[in-house]
């Protein structure tokens, strides 16, 4: 019987494309359940799940633990702004002291990249990585890809375009190795300014010009401006960044095909695209969040099942 | 690894005929009850009975659903294995009606249990029975017995009753397998 190849999720680098696929199975039976008029199952009576948030979110905080309720886990919640953590306390040594609790998985955000695998390597549970700086942020992803995939059919053959700030963006890298796994071809957009450097080497191309990239693409990502992460100009104006790589209704329109538009949230509305883009037909935003908890449901119970 | 021939094609399809008029007795015209199959093997059980009732013996029309228990189950992270889950296709309300679980194999009790717990997140029925073809005496865990059975049969714990079917496995045929 199919099982997960790993025993943490840290980042979708490490997963494997049967992995991709037993999540989307299972995610597709959670779907299920949380569409029937009682939307909460027995399975993680017995297991209880902190969720550690060391930098600030909404969207992915509230999609866990609904995750995390709707399997019946017990959920402790953690917000590094009002905790020891200000006092001096060290990673680890916080952590631990929420295991000591009998914690048996741990989901955490934190701004350094590489958190998540550090914490695997010295403490005792099970680790989601829920964003760890400009790293990775698996479970978004994987809600992308199982979005088009409902959408679209099959994510294998597909062009995905990820626009904006790709050199910042731990959704972009998530998405690179989740859609190259699947067989996408990807393609990503921005100013210059916010693409790494070799990103060619994970097999992606690079485009600056929006309208030859959306033209190109069955499926446009529009990435959040993250001014909180821009810590030099990368660009002259928000308003020049929205001439250039904004999306809105007219551009959509001019395009030869409709194409698909999705975002990870939360959306600048008027930067990277227009209000009636981001409300249009054509946008499956809420889509996302809706399979974002179907998605958590299910790499929750997968991991969880392999905690002896 | 031995396996003898507990049923045959001929003697399933006599019993199945049987159930399907037991059913018939108690349910009349179906209207107030549906048919629901445990997944992932009762499925079987309960197509055969409702396109029994419905060519042979003219019942227009049976609510026939199938239900997937394995979030319900009670031995999560207990086996060696993650335990996988099948489709749920229920597209109708159980408020009220009248409930019939269908399974191949009744053994324990537990997957009847879990069932018992899964079928509540679709509304409140008036009352639920249990079809099970096979079942096996002595082995319960749990105080569930079936309301209708096909055959009943004393294995002990180191035997497994294997229920084939034409549609999945090429043949109709129920073996007793003594490992």
């Amino acid at each position: 019987m199919a099982e997960l190849s790993v025993e943490h999720l840290l980042g979708i680098k490490y997963l494997n494309e049967n992995d991709i696929q037993l999540i989307f199975e299972t995610a597709d039976h959670f779907k299920e359940v949380i569409n029937r008029s009682i939307k909460k199952v027995p399975s993680l009576r017995d297991i209880t799940i902190a969720n550690i948030f060391f930098e600030n979110s909404t969207r992915t905080k509230l999609s866990f633990e609904l995750a995390e309720k709707r399997l019946s886990a017990d959920v402790i919640n953690f917000s590094a702004g009002q905790s020891s953590v200000k006092k001096g306390e060290t990673l680890i040594d916080t952590v631990n002291n929420i295991l000591s609790m009998k914690v048996d998985m741990v989901v955490m955000r934190h701004p350094n990249p590489g958190a998540g695998i550090f914490l695997s390597k010295h403490v005792n549970a099970s680790i989601v990585n829920a964003g760890d700086g400009a790293h990775e942020h698996p479970t978004q992803a994987l809600l992308d890809s199982y979005s088009i995939r409902e959408k679209l059919g099959d994510v294998a053959g597909k062009n995905v375009v990820i626009v904006g700030d790709i050199l910042h963006s731990r959704v972009a890298l998530s998405n690179i190795f989740a859609l190259k796994l699947q067989g996408a071809n990807v393609k990503v957009c921005g100013p210059k300014t916010l693409m790494p450097k070799h990103i060619e080497s994970l097999g992606v191309t690079v485009e600056t010009d929006l309208r030859k990239a959306l033209n190109w693409c069955d499926v446009a990502n529009m990435l959040r401006i993250q001014n909180e992460r821009l810590d030099i100009s990368y660009f002259p104006t928000t308003r020049e960044y929205t001439q250039q790589f904004g999306v809105n209704k007219k551009l959509l329109n001019s395009l030869d095909k409709e194409i698909v538009i999705m975002h990870p949230g939360p959306i600048n509305r008027g930067v990277e695209i227009t209000s009636d883009v981001a409300d249009s037909k054509q946008s499956i935003i809420l889509n996302q969040v809706e399979n974002g908890v179907a998605i958590r449901m299910a790499v929750i119970y997968l991991l969880a099942s392999k905690i002896k | 690894m031995s396996q003898k021939v507990l049923l045959s094609e001929k003697e399933i399809n006599i019993i199945l005929h049987r159930l399907a008029c037991q059913l018939l007795e108690n349910h009349l015209d179906f209207k107030n009850t549906v048919l629901i199959g445990i997944q992932p093997r009762g499925t079987f059980v309960a197509d055969r009975l409702t396109k029994i009732l419905k060519e042979e013996y003219g019942v227009k029309e049976i609510k026939l659903g199938f239900l997937d228990i394995t979030f319900y189950r009670d031995d999560f992270r207990r086996g060696d294995k993650t335990l996988e889950a099948t489709k749920t296709k229920i597209d109708f309300l159980i408020e009220d009606k009248k409930v019939v679980l269908i399974d191949d194999v009744l053994y324990t009790g537990r997957s009847i249990r879990s069932a018992l717990t899964a079928i509540q997140s679709f509304g409140r029925p008036s009352e639920i029975e249990l079809l099970a073809l096979i079942d096996r005496r002595f082995s319960r865990h749990l105080p569930i017995q079936p309301n209708y059975r096909g055959r009943q049969v004393d294995a002990i714990n180191d035997e497994k009753v294997k229920v084939l079917w034409k549609e999945n496995d090429g043949e109709d045929v129920i073996y007793l397998i003594n490992k």
